[in-house]
């Protein structure tokens, strides 16, 4: 707990007659949010889940040069009902996708989403490609982006600390997961003539409509 | 297009695009095949016929087999495929197809179908051509015979052009679309479909940086993402069914398969499949079949492949695969690229031995320039492509186990190993994965004297230590014997008609390897050889990756004492340059990976830019004898000799 030692300690505190005379110099006093976000960034679940060249790197982080454990964080779980951390470690694609919200959507908060490497950012080398999400962002909330095409796995470890830090800062009167109502659930994209997100729905309904409506070229952009 | 350049021939490469522009409507391309071949299809020279093309013109005749241009034999009548087929493989003994793609020559108005035949003892493949008249805008094509039945190798490939070209084959038993899904809009390789982001048929696009500031792509599109959708399109009253068909074939037996299918309002509908009648009813315990899915996410598919499999008990009676997870639009984003541009992306195919794809299209690419790399950068591509070998087959050891239930420890061993070799990969290129190291003529960097003594250190005193280490642990191990002898049989046979390739076939003892059977490279002048084993089965193949790792490192240790008479420094021959251009033709050339034989074949219209790029993964059609191996097995061995085959789902789905 080292971060609390160092915090001071109200002036009486060692001399507080309500303090049993034992449990003097062995008592801590934090506050519940740095306790509680304390131990959440050191025993993150990332789920094994990999979709392209960053897998490989993700792998060799998890290996024993770069050793993941270190920060307590080695606890791969396939399942995403076990898992709080995504890390999106490849291309995205539109056949893909679905499945990706479909996890994010099962994993239980508090979870955290990495986008690793350039493709899961913004589509990367393969953006123009017509079966490539141009960043998965479009879909699910992402905490932290790492630049690369792949990142090294000092790149990753990085994003691991940037995240901790994240984490540090977390309140809990204040993190979404315990405000009141309903979770919200991302709604799964489908795969249509083109993958098709459901939030725009309508957007896309309209706009359709209104293409057919005037005899627009074949081929546009 | 490249205005900036001011080079004279930079004339002919501006006029090219231009003249395809107005393809895409539908009226000009139906025009343009009037306008006879254009420029360099009417000119091109006709193939010279080998004696096995010669033989095959003299039984079918001349008004049959004809001399394509540039490379192969065209076949007139499309109808007597299956006819020909049948003889190439009994009669001329090209007993494998190795490769089958289509190419879409819209000023000529006709797509072309090409089937690279090959034998199992070596030699060139045999080209053979089948045209088919291109359709009016979206519709399918007229039927190709499926070559399917004859060799079973072509059912993934045969499903390929279907799914990129809207190709169907007649008589094929499963045809579906296979990298993409059912329902998607359009054929996406025909030349006059465009991506959503289209901005030019060719690269370097001049809109990439107006007046010297970026424009995201999103900004110029209409949806203002990266999708399209056809006029009309509701997505509310759309019911979208991805998977389509695939379950059909697999209901038979499963009491009362659902598939439930959804709408955009989330209304649900359900198919009911299958009967559960079907099965005798004399059989004494009738157990229900199940049908799984494993996969896209599942800890065992080495990334994002998706397995339906049909079990009895625990016991496989059936799989299909569904891939295209991960197709990421090579063919299409490299159609479009310069020459040049295509090489890091050749990298992120099979993105653990990016080096030997490298070489792969490097090589073809000098194939058609009739260029010859430089003797030091020869060396130098050698000793990458097998140090290679060596850090892929310790990852698909290390995995391997992993599927087996030694879960990581084995791994963790083979891992540091790797690292060690990519480091070295690091300290030349630059990069630890994606090293962008060749280059059409040689190479891009030399050694210095610290990263020789780095790699010489490996070569001759850590690896082999390691791989004895790694055969003391594993190859007499009592487990791993009694999980993998005997798991995943294919005979030689039947691996050849499923042209399957690299280990796995040499496992099954055809002693069928590029190096050898169609040389490249310098190999000819190292000691080495190509070890075959008989067992055919999951721990042949470990152990042929390990008796892989000595012989690459016999080659790697010859090349570095052979290398020492070259020159330093002198790794590119001629120029060096950013734009080349290569002469019109076309060429299929392989080299042997780890996985097994990567092609490519490139068809060049003289311009800056491939007119065809297509990749002959060897991951993708060896994925094609997964059915026959799993069938019968455990569902737990199912994914030990998915471990075996060694598959990188980038290579599979490209």
């Amino acid at each position: 707990m080292s971060e609390t030692v160092n915090q001071p300690l109200p002036s009486d505190f060692p001399n507080d007659p309500r303090v049993p005379e034992e449990l003097r110099n062995n008592v801590f006093i934090t506050t519940l949010d740095k306790l509680y976000n304390w131990g959440r960034k050191r025993s993150m679940w990332p789920m094994l889940f990999g979709l392209a060249c960053c897998a490989i790197e993700m792998i060799a982080t998890a290996a024993s040069r770069h050793d993941l454990a270190r920060f307590g964080w080695e606890l791969m779980r396939a399942s995403p009902r076990q898992a709080d951390l995504m890390i999106v470690a490849g291309t995205v694609t539109k056949k893909m996708v679905p499945q990706i919200v479909r996890l994010y959507n099962q994993m239980p908060e508090p979870r955290y989403v990495i986008a690793m490497g350039a493709c899961a950012t913004a589509g990367g080398p393969f953006k123009e490609g017509y079966n490539v999400v141009s960043g998965i962002d479009k879909f699910i909330p992402v905490d932290v982006y790492i630049t690369g095409c792949p990142p090294r796995p000092e790149a990753l470890l990085h994003s691991f600390l940037k995240l901790q830090e994240k984490i540090e800062k977390q309140s809990l009167r204040t993190v979404p997961w315990y405000r009141p109502g309903e979770d919200d659930v991302i709604p799964v994209p489908m795969l249509g003539p083109d993958l098709v997100d459901m939030r725009r729905a309508e957007e896309i309904r309209q706009k359709a409509a209104a293409q057919a409506q005037q005899p627009v070229p074949t081929q546009e952009g | 297009m490249a205005e900036e350049t001011p080079r004279p021939e930079t004339q002919a490469a501006s006029a090219q695009p231009s003249a395809a522009k107005p393809a895409p409507a539908a009226k000009p391309a139906a025009a343009a095949p009037k306008a006879g071949g254009h420029g360099a299809a009417k000119a091109a020279p006709l193939a010279t016929l080998t004696p096995d093309m010669q033989q095959l013109q003299q039984h079918f005749g001349e008004s049959v087999i004809a001399p394509a241009p540039y490379v192969g034999v065209l076949l007139q009548d499309k109808s007597r495929l299956p006819e020909v087929a049948t003889y190439l493989r009994d009669e001329l003994k090209y007993d494998s197809v190795t490769n089958l793609t289509a190419v879409d020559y819209i000023k000529d108005g006709y797509f072309e179908v090409v089937y690279h035949f090959q034998r199992s003892t070596g030699g060139e493949p045999l080209t053979l051509k089948v045209r088919v008249p291109r359709p009016q805008g979206n519709d399918l094509s007229e039927p190709v015979p499926s070559i399917t039945p004859i060799y079973a190798g072509a059912d993934f490939q045969e499903r390929e052009v279907y799914d990129m070209y809207g190709i169907p084959f007649s008589g094929h038993p499963d045809l579906r679309r296979i990298l993409l899904w059912e329902g998607f809009y359009g054929w996406p390789l025909r030349k006059d479909w465009h991506e959503a982001y289209y901005e030019g048929d060719t690269k370097p696009f001049d809109s990439r940086w107006p007046g010297g500031h970026h424009q995201l792509a999103e900004e110029r599109v209409p949806w203002a993402d990266n999708v399209n959708y056809p006029p009309g399109f509701d997505p509310l009253n759309f019911h979208a069914d991805p998977d389509a068909g695939l379950y059909d074939s697999m209901a038979e037996g499963v009491p009362g398969l659902k598939v439930v299918t959804k709408n955009g309002y989330g209304e649900t509908t359900t198919t009911v499949l299958g009967n559960g009648q079907a099965l005798a009813e004399e059989e004494e315990l009738r157990t229900d079949q199940i049908i799984v899915n494993m996969g896209p996410q599942h800890p065992s598919t080495h990334g994002v492949l998706r397995m339906v499999v049909k079990l009895d008990g625990e016991t496989v009676t059936d799989l299909k695969l569904v891939l295209g997870y991960l197709h990421r639009n090579h063919e299409k984003i490299g159609e479009r690229n310069t020459w040049l541009h295509n090489i890091p992306y050749t990298d992120r195919l099979d993105y653990i031995v990016g080096m030997a794809n490298e070489w792969g299209y490097v090589l073809t690419v000098e194939k058609m320039m009739g260029i010859k790399p430089t003797e030091r950068a020869e060396y130098l591509r050698v000793l990458m492509a097998e140090l290679t070998r060596i850090q892929s087959h310790f990852w698909a050891i290390g995995f391997l186990l992993n599927d087996l239930g030694a879960f990581y420890t084995p791994a963790l061993y083979f891992i540091t190993e790797r690292d060690l070799i990519l480091d070295f990969f690091e300290s030349v290129t630059g990069s630890r994965l994606m090293c962008n190291y060749f280059r059409f003529g040689g190479v891009s960097r030399d050694l210095t004297e610290a990263q020789l003594a780095q790699v010489k250190e490996l070569a001759f005193e850590r690896i082999p230590r390691k791989i004895d280490e790694l055969e003391e642990l594993l190859t007499d191990n009592e487990i791993v014997k009694a999980r993998t002898i005997g798991v995943g049989y294919l005979p030689a046979d039947r691996s050849i008609n499923y042209s399957l390739t690299g280990p796995c076939l040499r496992a099954a003892g055809v002693p069928y390897d590029i190096r050898r059977v169609d040389p490249y490279g310098i190999y000819d002048r190292f000691d080495f050889e190509i070890p075959v084993l008989y067992g055919a089965d999951v721990y042949d193949r470990y152990r042929i990756r390990v008796l892989e790792m000595r012989e690459s490192l016999k080659i790697v240790q010859q090349c570095l004492q052979q290398m020492e008479q070259t020159k330093w420094g002198d790794i590119q021959a001629g120029k060096k340059a950013y734009n080349h251009r290569v002469p019109a033709g076309q060429a299929y050339a392989r080299v042997e990976t780890p996985k097994g034989e990567l092609g490519f074949y490139l068809v060049s219209d003289g311009g800056q830019n491939p007119y065809r790029y297509h990749i002959r993964s060897s991951s993708f059609i060896n994925l094609t004898s997964l059915k026959e191996m799993v069938v019968g097995h455990k569902v737990a061995d199912a994914v030990v000799i998915l471990g075996s085959l060694d598959i990188v789902l980038g290579e599979v789905d490209r």
